[in-house]
């Protein structure tokens, strides 16, 4: 038993020295270091900064949507940020939807309800692709899940537009981007200093916005993240209690043998 | 107890179909070798983990639509909408990573204490056929998501197939229902994912039955020679399986509610898309082992039998391994210098795994697969016939009760501290 046990610590010591290439192997062979950065949900019992993820909304609504969509994001889910139902009501309504068909079988546009979806910029991803160079530019529901890195990456990509070195061979129509897995990117820098206007009086620093549409959109990625830690503490705190409770009466029952 | 219950309705019952016999039988009075350790509580914790997943599993199914227009948004829609749907599903997640820990422990046990040896090769055996459910389980499961990952994963999985000679081509296309993975496999893959854990659970049942036979081997690998070596199951065992299994839980809520993504792969959060192919296709990392050996081969047909290979030749180790002494604990230094170099040699095939399969990762990848197999057919059938084993105690009781001072245990100390 003693050596099993010296064994398996020897060799999960082992495994720590690896283990950390093993799951991160795909983005390191990218080459490229994303800086990590603080995010109000990065350690374990974090939780979402709600004026960030506001002003990241805002971002959203007046940078990004011209081209990307937000698929599995409804306007009801807004109140999640903070919003009032009146709030979000007259939200929606700002949108135009195309509903139908109606009873003469034809489509109209109404305004938006809480209960749409954010609308998509194109109406198809071949219309998509043909007007962004033959690419379409990605739905970010999930996005930031989606890449290694999640919310370290976007923020990189957002703040890392640059001129290339001078011996780079950057193809007509991209842009570099220092964070970009091969640096040539379609999307043009997206936001620049003063894109936007927050209400709050937040200077809209490019630093500023792509932190702020980053917490945004980690939200929109993991919607239910500050009730799955809540409770999660609490299971935790449960679990730790009813262990030493196990473990005691383990000893009681196991008293006798020993 | 049965027999003497005071409820007059079990013992009428229990006179016409003697179930609360049978349970006292196999879960009160069975008797267990007194000396086990924490290492024997992953089988009982595989078991329960087995029905997590099949209880989450089905409450998914419930929302769960199986074609591939609709797959991955209504996982989406688990995750947003569905009550705690979620919860469920991080829980369906991490469970099998979960599961694969906890019987990868398990098998790792047995081959250091020898629990595969006579008369218990039925019950190895048995446990191999589950590790190879499992897996297609697991694998098809994967799928079912229908990310980039999943898409992409199922396609060089099955197309693994077309290495057969001759008939390759017509299984592949058999295995998809059409010329590539489209709706058909993913249908049929939903289907047999959710028939393969039920057989699991028939295949856990056999395991029992052979287990029960002759009960559980134990850290000292000897026979037990009577009453006094061996403890009913309740309440000594099922509480500390009971605090095993709080401990577990502990790691596993640790995962789910805090780093539900861990062990996944990011690519799977985007849609399938047959037109663009990741740049890396990794399948889960418990099969990153097996992917390893899989690529270090360099023909196609070589590498698959060396992949199922790697996991056939696990039915074989009870004749592989000839000395008589079970336990690791009993065995020659060199021995147990083995059992740990095959253990990192696993750890070093996974991170080999993981990485693309050129330049250093390639040579490190071939050797690591050669000492898997040169362990099992070459290294553990010499050792066992040439080592020269300590002494074995005459029973399981006699070291424990002389123990000196501290009978309980000088055997499981650093483990029942920890």
């Amino acid at each position: 038993m003693g050596s099993f046990f010296k064994g398996a610590v020897a060799a999960l010591l082992a495994t720590a020295l690896f283990g950390p290439i093993s799951l991160n192997s795909a983005s390191a062979a990218e080459g490229v270091a994303i800086p990590e950065q603080h995010w109000s949900f990065s350690a374990p019992f974090g939780s979402f900064d709600n004026e960030a993820r506001q002003r990241g909304l805002q971002v959203y609504r007046e940078v990004c949507s011209a081209c990307h969509s937000l698929d599995y994001i409804a306007f009801r889910n807004l109140e999640a940020l903070g919003y009032s139902e009146e709030q979000v009501k007259a939200l929606a309504a700002q949108y135009t939807i195309e509903d139908g068909p109606n009873d003469e079988g034809d489509m109209f546009e109404r305004p938006g309800k809480p209960s749409d979806y954010f609308p998509s910029p194109f109406p198809n991803a071949k219309a998509a692709a043909a007007a962004n160079g033959g690419a379409a530019p990605p739905d970010l529901s999930l996005i930031a899940k989606a890449r290694p890195h999640g919310p370290d990456y976007i923020y990189a990509l957002l703040t890392g537009y640059e001129e290339p070195p001078a011996d780079f061979q950057l193809m007509e129509g991209l842009n570099y981007n220092a964070y970009f897995p091969g640096h040539q990117i379609a999307m043009a820098a997206p936001l620049s200093e003063g894109a936007v206007e927050f209400s709050d009086g937040t200077p809209a620093t490019v630093d500023q916005m792509a932190h702020d549409v980053t917490t945004f959109l980690m939200w929109t990625a993991e919607p239910h993240l500050d009730a799955s830690r809540e409770m999660g503490i609490k299971v935790m705190l449960f679990l730790v209690v009813f262990c030493f409770m196990l473990y005691a009466v383990k000893r009681k029952i196991w008293h006798d043998i020993h | 107890m049965s027999k003497t219950n005071s409820n007059p309705l079990v013992r009428w019952i229990d006179h016409r179909l003697p179930v609360f016999t049978f349970l006292d039988h196999e879960l009160h009075e069975y008797p267990t070798p007194r000396n086990l350790n924490y290492w024997w509580n992953f089988g009982s914790l595989a078991g329960i983990v087995l029905v997590i997943m099949i209880v989450t599993g089905i409450m998914l199914a419930m929302q769960y639509t199986a074609h591939v227009d609709y797959a991955f948004e209504s996982v989406e829609r688990i995750m947003r909408d569905v009550n705690y749907g979620w919860l469920l599903r991080y829980i369906h997640m991490n469970g099998a990573s979960f599961f694969f820990i906890v019987v990868y422990i398990h098998i790792f046990r047995g081959l250091y204490y020898g629990s595969y040896k006579a008369p218990r090769e039925l019950l190895w055996i048995l446990g191999v056929v589950i590790l190879l459910v499992m897996m297609a389980t697991a694998f098809m499961g994967y799928v079912l998501p229908w990310g980039q990952m999943s898409f992409w994963g199922a396609k060089v999985i099955t197309n693994l197939f077309s290495a057969i000679p001759g008939i390759g081509e017509s299984i592949v296309i058999w295995l998809w229902g059409g010329f590539t993975v489209d709706n058909p496999t993913l249908n049929r893959f939903f289907s047999l994912h959710y028939l393969l854990p039920f057989i699991l659970v028939a295949i856990v049942v056999l395991h029992l039955v052979a287990l029960h036979r002759f009960g559980s081997n134990n850290p000292l690998g000897i026979d037990a020679k009577g009453p006094q070596d061996k403890i009913p199951f309740h309440p000594y065992y099922t509480i500390k399986d009971a605090f095993g299994l709080g401990v577990f839980f502990l790691f596993f809520a640790w995962v789910v509610f805090f780093y539900p993504n861990f062990f996944g792969e990011p690519d799977n959060y985007i849609p399938a898309n047959p037109l663009s192919t990741p740049a890396h296709i990794v399948p889960e990392w418990y099969f990153l082992p097996f992917y390893a050996i899989l690529r270090s081969i360099p023909s196609k047909l070589g590498g698959v039998i060396a992949m199922f290979g790697a996991i056939a030749i696990l039915f074989i180790v009870p004749w592989l391994d000839r000395s008589p002494v079970r336990s690791g604990k009993f065995r020659s230094w060199g021995f147990k210098i083995l059992f740990w170099l095959l253990f990192v040699d696993c750890i070093i095939l996974g991170v080999v795994g993981a990485n693309p399969p050129e330049g250093s990762w390639l040579t490190v990848g071939r050797l690591a697969t050669a000492w898997y197999f040169l362990h099992f057919l070459l290294f553990l059938p010499l050792l066992s016939v040439y080592e020269k084993p300590k002494p074995l105690p005459h029973s399981i009781s006699e070291p424990v009760l002389k123990g000196g001072g501290s009978p309980a245990g000088a055997l499981s100390q650093p483990m029942e501290k920890a």
